[in-house]
């Protein structure tokens, strides 16, 4: 379990790394949160200069970054400007919307994933391996961004599919049954937008990996005992290929929450990503530093829930060998 | 060709014929078997010796039905008057792990490494005998007991790094012999160990064959191996059979020039105590060409010490010398 506690450590390092990047960047862009007040001839200088000074902006970087950081350790994450409210309590919101999005799409992602790379593995080189890879080569080349708005054009079509947001104006009525349904429904779109950009990369690594493990001699040599069909794919030659996909899992999870920051916004989906479009676009910068702050989280979870599950499932590491 | 037994009849496999070409050798280069001709009759045991390249390795291959679908595959394998060379892959399930059993050169690539042995050897179970996994269980341990394998609770739970070579090879034995298969197919079973582990792998096989009354092939490159343990051996080289007889004759009076110089191979000449220290080791000349192969003449002829003028011109016959033995050379054609 050394491992695992290394790879903790790693990752807090990794958050207070990116935390002062992040931090130092905003102060380099131009223009704050109160540049526009200014421009506004009903607020007064003196109200913008105390304003300034109240949330720290006359004091130097290094001064603003440890009062964050303090802030952090309360449990507030910083003040949003715009939200007037701590921005813990925006973030959490936004995060589980995130999370309920890249959460349900890589689920599905892999669960057609994983049978259809080993299944054209299987087939290599026959119609219907060629006919996947063609398929994932297109989807591929397709930016996730023309993806989302050709789903969105069939969704307005259609008129059965809300289009934008995760509920609909009568949700608060709603029982828990009806309430689920509405929810699912808001999903469609943003769920198949991330589903599809994803899995051509999934099924091509699940492909290549399975394609290497079937050439395996213990592959032959159980083909030579009679063992034949789903269970030799399944039963013998997936978990040996566990090793390289459960990398490929933490990849696509962090993967999966960046990307999908671009498909919230363009689908409406209220998650992280319009929170930090809308902060980065009004200098909101503590919104900024936390949204990117929960994202980096994100991705390192997927790093370490990678390793629980190599550990899980290849004993060689988690006894200790190799 | 002829057979060269008596007992014909009673074989339980019967190779006729069998030339085995790779697609990607099409043509040009020469088929990997040529003209294969042998049987196995049930329980006994028999030793093919053959340098790397002879085709002891695919001649393996061939009889578990498990060569790349594009090869190109001619005569007949009939086991038990069926001829395995028309079998679909459906057909080939009831006959390989459960009639025709294979035990490869390395366990430790030939077993899974993310699988519990005792689960592996259970697999080859739950494919030919279906049954509740619990008896399936008491199953293993008895296989693994008769492989010598006592502490059948540790092996079965242990994973292929866990072992040591020795404990391995048992392992694949007992894999092989889970469904108690009329031939077993030993493909170098005990190259990678030392000369004791070897000694107690043959000890195995030997004590397998009498107990379970199944063939056994052995394919080597060593003579040493088969001395003592096979009763018939069938000498390889270019993928053509070139001598067969019982051990014994042939390993007391070797009549191919090539079964001759693998016979002197043998490092028991070195506890000679008239060789001198700082002597070569016995080597044979020359190696195996392919361009040999699609030439006129013999097979053998480039590295043959007892070549004539007719050995480059014409390929010889197959002839028998005396009752159960074979040999294809020219000097025995009188």
């Amino acid at each position: 379990m050394k491992y695992l506690e290394r790879r903790v450590i790693h990752g807090l390092l990794l958050l207070i790394g990116v935390s002062i990047l992040c931090f130092a960047l905003s102060a380099a862009a131009p223009g704050n949160f109160f540049d526009e007040m200014k421009l506004n001839p009903q607020i007064s200088p003196s109200t913008v200069a105390g304003l300034r000074a109240r949330y720290g902006f006359d004091q130097p970087l290094v001064w603003r970054y440890g009062h964050w950081v303090e802030s952090v350790l309360r449990g507030e994450w910083g003040y949003s400007f715009a939200y007037n409210c701590p921005v813990r309590s925006l973030l959490l919101v936004r995060a589980r919307n995130t999370l309920i999005l890249t959460g349900l799409a890589t689920l599905l992602a892999w669960l057609i994933a994983v049978p259809l790379g080993v299944w054209t593995a299987n087939r290599r080189g026959r119609w219907d391996d060629r006919l996947s890879m063609a398929s994932t080569s297109l989807l591929l080349s397709v930016p996730e961004l023309v993806i989302a708005l050709v789903l969105l054009y069939w969704a307005v079509r259609i008129h059965t599919l809300p289009v934008g947001g995760m509920a609909s104006v009568d949700f608060g009525g709603l029982g828990v049954q009806a309430k689920l349904f509405d929810l699912a429904l808001h999903l469609v779109v943003p769920v198949t937008t991330l589903v599809l950009a994803s899995l051509p990369l999934l099924v091509r690594h699940i492909r290549a990996s399975m394609i290497e493990v079937l050439q395996a001699p213990f592959v032959q040599a159980a083909r030579a005992h009679g063992i034949g069909g789903a269970r030799l794919l399944f039963r013998y030659a997936l978990p040996a290929a566990a090793n390289p996909l459960s990398s490929l899992l933490g990849l696509s999870v962090g993967a999966l929450l960046s990307g999908s920051l671009l498909v919230e916004v363009i689908t409406g989906w209220p998650g992280l990503g319009p929170l930090l479009l809308d902060a980065a676009l009004a200098r909101d910068i503590y919104v900024v530093v936390g949204a990117v702050m929960a994202s980096t989280l994100f991705m390192i979870f997927g790093g370490i829930l990678a390793d629980i599950l190599l550990v899980a499932v290849d004993p060689r590491v988690r006894l200790g060998k190799v | 060709m002829t057979c060269a037994h008596s007992s014909c009849a009673s074989a339980l496999l019967r190779i006729h014929g069998l030339t085995v070409r790779y697609a990607a050798s099409q043509e040009q280069s020469s088929p990997a078997l040529v003209g294969v001709e042998f049987d196995i009759r049930r329980g006994e045991t028999v030793g093919i010796l053959g340098e790397s390249g002879s085709g002891k390795s695919t001649l393996a291959l061939s009889i578990l039905g498990l060569l790349p679908v594009s090869t190109n595959i001619t005569g007949s394998m009939l086991f038990e008057n069926k001829d395995l060379l028309q079998f679909d892959e459906s057909a080939w399930g009831t006959v390989r792990g459960t009639r025709i059993a294979m035990i490869f050169q390395d366990p430790g690539l030939s077993l899974s490494p993310v699988m519990r042995v005792g689960d592996q050897i259970a697999e080859v179970l739950r494919a030919h005998r279906p049954g509740p996994r619990k008896v399936r269980k008491q199953q293993v341990e008895a296989i693994l007991r008769d492989v010598g394998l006592s502490q059948g609770d540790r092996i079965y739970g242990a994973y292929p790094h866990q072992l040591s070579g020795g404990e391995l090879h048992r392992v694949a034995i007992a894999q092989a012999l889970s469904c108690r298969p009329d031939v077993v197919i030993a493909d170098e079973p005990t190259q990678s160990l030392d000369a004791t582990r070897q000694a107690e792998i043959l000890d195995v096989l030997r004590e397998v064959n009498r107990k379970f009354g199944c063939a056994i092939i052995f394919i080597t490159h060593n003579p040493a191996l088969l001395a003592g343990f096979a009763d018939r051996v069938i000498v390889m080289y270019a993928g053509r059979i070139v001598e067969e007889g019982p051990v014994p004759q042939v390993f007391r009076q070797p009549l191919h020039p090539y079964t001759k110089g693998l016979l002197q191979l043998v490092p028991a000449s070195l506890q000679d105590p008239d060789r001198t220290r700082g002597q070569h080791l016995p080597a044979l000349p020359g190696s195996l060409s392919h361009s040999d192969r699609s030439t006129r003449g013999c097979i053998f002829e480039s590295r043959c010490f007892a070549r004539t003028e007719l050995c480059q011109s014409e390929s010889p016959r197959e002839v028998v010398p005396e009752e159960g033995r074979r040999v294809s050379c020219f000097n025995y054609e009188n």
